[in-house]
């Protein structure tokens, strides 16, 4: 296999941790037992957000409720993305409880595209890099104390990530 | 076969920052090959930060998150030398899971 370089700086700088590190772990065997502090709703793999539509599905979906716009939710993303394919988006809010940050993208086949779950302790800050079909909304979703807070930003896509 | 993921994790003493490299295709399974035949969808479902034994960061995604994925996060303590445990599962019930000295 090959290692595929980023275009990230910092990425680059990532050390490649060898197979000495997958021997120490044994089998490799997934511990993906929940801490018992997160909320029932949060902890198991949303199926059925990820195959909704539309964005507004997907959030009824995983969250059963709908989202008010927030300036207190900071959205990164580029205003033009020449590749489609990856598309840098980042988040990062001062709201207090924050439970989970949902990512998703209007006009995908499924808007939904990433939902983080964020324990007591972890800062509600993500960067990720996501794919995105057709120029459309990018939508984040911060779930903070009970409550959905949302920013939203039209990226404008040059070529569509679906092309691989 | 070496690892898929390559993390780098680095402590402030306050806070330990987190960036991680994971590769691997992400087909979303909407693309065709050369032939016009879709490719399957084959992407990470989950992914898990574990330190302290507990969880700090876990990832839900879908087959909108791009190829080789990328992501940044940060926690809460976290001392030089501690173990950061990194999990995923794909589709396809594939996994990989290294651990790495927070730095």
């Amino acid at each position: 296999m090959t290692i595929t370089h980023s275009d990230f700086p910092a990425t680059r700088r990532l050390i490649l941790i060898g197979a000495g590190a997958i021997a120490l772990t044994g089998l490799g065997i997934m511990s993906v037992g929940m801490a018992p502090a997160l909320a029932a709703a949060n902890d198991t793999y949303p199926e059925d957000a990820f195959k909704q539509k539309g964005a507004a599905d997907a959030i009824k979906s995983l969250y059963g409720r709908t989202a008010e716009p927030s300036d207190k939710v900071k959205l990164d993303a580029p205003e033009i993305a020449e590749n489609g394919a990856v598309v840098p988006i980042s988040v990062s809010t001062t709201l207090a409880d924050v439970t989970s940050i949902a990512f998703l993208a209007s006009e995908n086949p499924n808007a939904l595209a990433a939902v983080y779950r964020i324990p007591p302790g972890t800062l509600p800050n993500v960067a990720n890099r996501l794919k995105m079909a057709k120029t459309c909304d990018v939508i984040v979703i911060v779930e903070a104390g009970g409550k959905l807070y949302s920013a939203t930003k039209e990226v404008k896509v040059t070529v569509g990530g679906c092309g691989g | 076969m070496a690892s898929t993921i390559r993390v780098r994790a680095t402590s402030t003493g306050e806070v330990t920052e987190v960036q991680v490299l994971i590769q691997h295709p992400m087909d979303s399974g909407f693309v065709k090959d050369a032939k016009g035949e879709t490719i399957p969808p084959h992407f990470i479902r989950e992914l898990t930060f574990e330190h302290d034994g507990r969880n700090v960061f876990v990832a839900d995604w879908g087959a909108a998150v791009s190829k080789d994925p990328y992501v940044k996060f940060s926690f809460k303590g976290g001392n030089k030398g501690d173990d950061l445990k990194i999990s995923w599962i794909d589709n396809k019930g594939e996994t990989d899971t290294t651990t790495a000295k927070i730095q």
